[in-house]
């Protein structure tokens, strides 16, 4: 046959290219520059999910059971979306609790155990092991067809004995090239760079040569799309023509599958694998939540086609299972039958690849290791290299799968199409969905209730999945279909308990499913966690924070010598410098261990051996107990507690840095305060000084010179009388002032007439205007001003503002006026001069206190200077009486304008409200 | 006749100053603010110059440190007047070369000794 | 504060209408024969497919919350 030696280059060559890539890629990795650092490799690296059985039993799926095919595949897309944050939470823990395996991953979530690790093994390698055999027979399958076409595909040699069957061969030659990269090294980070890579590229080969094969059925064959459906409905096996009724179990078996597929994709090994295990960055799953699920479109698209094109090659095409390779065959040139061919090589060596290497290592790390950690007279822990006794085990577990996978495929693989056996391995992955789904997310999850419905579960399933398969394969006495066991009817297994109409996954699904879930939720709530189970279930959930463990858990004292020769047994040399590094100076090997080093030891062990015998390992040299129990305990009874605490800490050191920021404000403000305090009291000082300077200069004086002559005495008394009450009236103020500011200042607001008020203050300063020689217009309102004010305080302001004019008012010729309007509600009484008028900068300066304004030309001091207190003190009354009083430039006068502006007060009920305003006539 | 210019912008302060150098008999120019302060040195150089610090226009320190900037009048004696009491001037006035500092209010008698000894006709 | 993610609930959200679009009855609407005899039930799922992941495209490429 032209197509033996030419296959057998072909898949040989194609497997060398994927260890080169595999290489390639490690070797980039060890220099640093990881090639499967992106977002497409991670998601081309999921993408090992599309095996064989996709590549060459969906197009049989679709001819038998119609749109069946594609819940597979809506599964997992629903899975990614709605899995995006429960993908990036199991790579977190995984990545901080050194997961090595889904099979870790359920031990170390339920206190590290090692009986549950070995229990998710089992069944792991139970239940993949028909995948596996899936694969086998895909490859030898694929391989009869191109060989024996025209003629049916002989595939079942074994009769012809073991040595003369091609999978056989191929299972060994696989064997040989995983233990090649799968298992080069024993690295403390259970990753694979090499493996992703070549996935990621196989997962390429296989979507491309699909796609060939598609385009070739729907564009080529028979001219168009629309030509092939045209045919196609004439087909008498379309009978439900792609209609749900195609599907087994119709509605309720779409249903089941489209669940069945959701969750075995997080819970297949392989998936797991590739998946958490061999992320490299969360942010990658973003991405992949959409790319992974437009690759499963892409691989799909052209199912239908292809089944299409085969059914109407008839007899020329063969078994539906085989149209991938045959439509190229019958119909086609000579390369699209090999592009196929090796489409269909790599999506099962992609799949045997990753699932032998995670099956490989559960093996090792929790079925072997802690078997031989137990048996004494091995005497492991004194021997001194254990990473090549580990990797061996290793090699040997991949030999042993893959010649399982054989003799599973060779035995009784048979019996069922290649579209059925996927499923019973996804039926059997899905009984880690409860104890995994459920262990993140309820903290009451116990080891013993996972344990008890992972039983459970596997033995529905292998009671309604494998022992029926069994059954039809002859290897069980086919009454058991029948009759069920013991002839029993209600145990029949396709209709336990009568349960009849659905399809056997769905059955089996529900059935599994509802005895593995009842049983771990059921269990755990009767069931008690040990204290290690309590710490982990808490970190799984989220209910405690990784930081807020101590530092460590090992409380126990061990030699870092010990500590070294045990990391140095298990992981070499290399790794061990770099985990406790050395001192520079004396051998330290003598001196006790840190509890950091200690912790560091068992995160180390467990990314090569697993949770459950890193921490077998670490006890076996440190001496004492080996969790501070109290310690975890009491974080762990208070676990809620402890959140809710974190919540309010969060939110009272929120409420700290908001309350410091206030302080710091209030600080500077009291600063700024001082500041202020500190100038007004050298001021107050300065303004007390002046007069004082003066009184006691003039009493000296006149105690010291009695030959001063009588005019002269007489004036210089009168001076220290003017300046002791100008002293006097300073104190005055400066009370006021303080009083004012502190708000203190008695203010007796009553109901008063401005007006009338103006027109006493006009009179109080009339004869102070005339010796000055400043005249005085005033306008007042005939009818009133009412306002609530303290008319004592009241006028002292007026006075004081009029005072102030009348000393500003130009000289000669002096003008004021004293003018009171309304305004939108207020009074607004106004004192203007036609005096020089204050520069718009100072307007808001001469409110300061002592703020003496410049007298320019005016050096002599003709005009009698001010405390400096008077504006300040009259800003303060009037904004304590509820108006404003400012200044602006006089329009009329050409002066300084000052206004005081009051609110107008409201008629006061029961009373006449104009009695009250009339003016006094 | 000895000269001394009396410099504040409080008349009765200058009037009780100008008395007591009168009756020290000295020959007494005054000013109200630092800028005719200065045209009095230049018309009427005085021996000593009595200068309050808070003055109108130019300070008390702006005045002195213009005096001092000329080279005629960089020895001529000058007693700063103070009403404000802080250290920090008196010890800035000093700094800029003011020969005494007296603190208001103060003691005639002291002051007139202080006079005489910075003429040199303490006895 | 950082207002709450909104991605994780719309991506949620998107995931229910898929459920929703992708079991029955919905299913059933579109399960009926087209003029050559096969059924729409299958254009009917890659239609919705291909929307739900442009959708999740769009969601998931214009956040950049974490």
């Amino acid at each position: 046959m032209k197509w033996e030696a030419l296959l057998f280059v072909v898949a040989f060559g194609y497997l060398a290219l994927l260890f080169v890539i595999a290489a390639w890629a490690d070797r980039r990795a060890e220099k640093g520059h990881s090639v499967i650092g992106s977002p497409l490799v991670y998601t081309l690296s999921i993408a090992v999910y599309c095996t064989a059985w996709t590549f060459y039993g969906s197009v049989g799926r679709a001819s038998h059971y119609g749109p069946a095919f594609l819940s597979i595949y809506l599964g997992p897309t629903l899975a990614m979306l709605f899995g995006w944050m429960l993908l990036r939470r199991m790579v977190r823990i995984a990545r901080a609790q050194r997961i090595t395996s889904i099979a870790d991953f359920i031990s170390t979530r339920y206190g590290k155990s090692d009986s549950l690790g070995a229990l998710v093994t089992l069944v792991a390698v139970i239940g993949i092991m028909p995948y596996i055999a899936l694969q086998l027979k895909a490859i030898t399958f694929s391989h009869a067809v191109l060989t024996a076409y025209p003629a049916e595909a002989q595939t079942n040699l074994i009769a012809a004995g073991v040595l003369s069957d091609k999978s056989f061969w191929v299972a060994l030659v696989l064997a040989v090239f995983i233990i090649l990269f799968g298992t080069r090294h024993l690295d403390a980070s259970e990753r694979h760079e090499g493996m992703v890579a070549a996935i990621a590229f196989e997962s390429m080969i296989k979507l491309l040569a699909f796609l060939a094969v598609g385009l070739f059925a729907t564009f080529t064959l028979f001219g168009s799309p629309g030509e092939l459906l045209q045919r196609a409905a004439t087909l008498p096996e379309l009978d439900e023509g792609f209609g749900i009724a195609a599907v087994p179990g119709g509605a309720g078996g779409w249903v089941g599958s489209l669940l069945l597929a959701g969750l075995a994709f997080f819970t297949l090994p392989r998936q797991f694998q590739v998946l958490v295990i061999e992320n490299v960055d969360e942010r990658h799953i973003r991405r992949a939540s959409w790319l992974f699920p437009l690759y499963l479109l892409a691989i799909n698209l052209f199912v239908i086609p292809i089944a299409l094109a085969g059914l109407l090659l008839g007899n020329a095409a063969g078994n539906p299972d085989s149209f991938v390779l045959t439509i190229g065959l019958a119909a086609g040139p000579d390369w699209l039958p090999l592009l196929a061919f090796i489409g269909g090589l790599s999506a099962a060596t992609g799949m045997m690849i990753v699932e032998t290497i995670a099956l490989s290592t559960m093996i090792s790390n929790h079925l072997v290791m802690p078997l031989l950690l137990r048996l004494r007279w091995l005497h492991l822990d004194s021997r001194r290299e254990l990473s090549g006794l580990i990797l061996g085990v290793r090699r040997i577990a991949i030999i042993l799968i893959l010649l399982l996978g054989y003799l599973y495929h060779a035995l009784i693989g048979e019996s069922y199409s290649l579209v059925t056996i996927g499923l019973v391995s996804f039926a059997a992955a899905a009984q880690f969905a409860p104890s995994l789904l459920l262990g993140l997310y309820w903290r009451g999850a116990a080891r013993r209730g996972a344990a008890a419905g992972l039983i459970g579960g596997i033995l529905v399933w292998a009671y309604t999945l494998l022992l029926p398969g069994f059954a039809q394969s002859g290897w069980l006495d086919a009454r058991l279909l029948s009759d069920g066991a013991f002839g029993l009817a209600w145990l029949r297994p396709y209709a336990l308990f009568g349960l009849e109409g659905w399809d056997i996954y769905s059955h089996a699904l529900f059935w599994s499913l509802l005895v593995n879930v009842g049983l771990l939720v059921g269990v755990s709530l009767f069931s008690r966690q040990n204290r290690l189970e309590q710490t982990q279930a808490a970190l799984f959930t989220g209910n405690l924070h990784p930081d807020l463990l101590p530092t460590s858990l090992w409380q126990g004292e061990t030699l870092r010598g010990e500590l070294r020769a045990l990391l140095n047994r298990y992981l070499g040399a290399v790794a061990t410098a770099r985990l406790i590094p050395r001192g520079k100076g004396e051998p330290d090997d003598t001196l006790p261990a840190t509890q950091e080093q200690i912790s560091a030891a068992e995160q180390a062990l467990a990314g090569a051996l697993g949770g459950a015998s890193a921490r077998v390992l670490i006890n076996s040299v440190v001496r004492g107990e080996a969790l501070d129990l109290e310690a975890v305990l009491s974080i762990l009874d208070t676990t809620s507690q402890t959140l809710e605490y974190n919540r309010r800490l969060e939110q009272k050191s929120h409420e700290l840095a908001r309350i410091g920021a206030e302080l710091r404000r209030a600080n500077e403000q009291l600063r700024e305060l001082d500041r202020l305090k500190d100038e007004f009291v050298a001021m107050v000082s300065h303004e007390l000084r002046t007069p004082l300077t003066s009184i006691r200069a003039f009493a000296e004086i006149l105690r010291d010179s009695p030959d001063v002559d009588v005019a002269q005495r007489t004036h210089f008394l009168e001076i220290v009388v003017r300046e002791s009450e100008r002293l006097s009236r300073l104190i005055e103020e400066i009370l006021d002032l303080a009083r004012l500011e502190s708000g203190r200042m008695p203010l007796n607001p009553e109901p008063l007439d401005l007006a009338g008020l103006a027109r006493q203050s006009t009179e109080a300063v009339g004869h102070l205007c005339r010796e000055r020689g400043v005249e005085l217009e005033v306008d007042l309102p005939e009818d009133g001003a009412p306002v609530v004010a303290d008319p004592d305080r009241l006028q002292q302001v007026i006075i004081n503002l009029l005072d102030n004019a009348s000393k500003f008012a130009a000289r000669p010729d002096g003008r004021i006026s004293l003018h009171l309007a309304p305004h939108k509600g207020h009074w607004q009484l106004s004192v203007e001069d036609n005096g020089g008028g204050i520069a718009e900068e100072e307007w808001e300066k001469v409110f300061e206190k002592f703020h003496q304004v410049e007298q320019t030309g005016d050096s002599n001091g003709t005009r009698p200077r001010g405390t400096g207190l008077g504006l300040p003190i009259s800003r303060g009354i009037v904004a304590n009486l509820g108006g404003r009083l400012w200044i602006e430039k006089s329009r009329r006068l050409g002066g300084a304008r000052f206004v005081i502006e009051l609110p107008e007060a409201p008629p006061q009920s029961g009373q006449d409200p104009d009695a009250q305003w009339l003016p006094a006539s | 006749m000895t000269r001394v210019l009396v410099v504040d912008d409080e008349p009765n302060i200058v009037l009780s100053l100008e008395f007591l150098m009168r009756q020290a008999g000295f020959d007494v120019t005054t000013a109200g603010d630092g800028e005719s302060a200065l045209e009095q040195v230049q018309q009427q150089p005085p021996d000593l110059v009595l200068l309050d610090i808070s003055l109108p226009g130019l300070s008390g320190f702006e005045v002195l440190e213009r005096l001092r900037a000329q080279p005629e009048h960089a020895r001529l004696p000058i007693i700063m007047l103070t009403a404000h009491g802080r250290e920090v001037e008196r010890e800035k006035g000093l700094a800029l070369g003011a020969d005494d500092y007296v603190t208001k209010p103060f003691s005639t008698q002291q002051l007139v000794e202080k006079v005489k000894q910075l003429l040199g006709l303490a006895n | 504060m950082m207002p709450p993610p909104k991605l994780p609930g719309r991506l949620t959200a998107l995931a229910l209408l898929g459920t929703l679009l992708f079991t029955p009855p919905l299913i059933g609407l579109f399960d009926h024969p087209g003029a050559n005899g096969l059924s729409w039930l299958p254009l009917y799922l890659f239609a919705v497919w291909g929307l739900l992941i442009l959708a999740a495209a769009l969601l998931l490429e214009s956040s950049d919350e974490d």
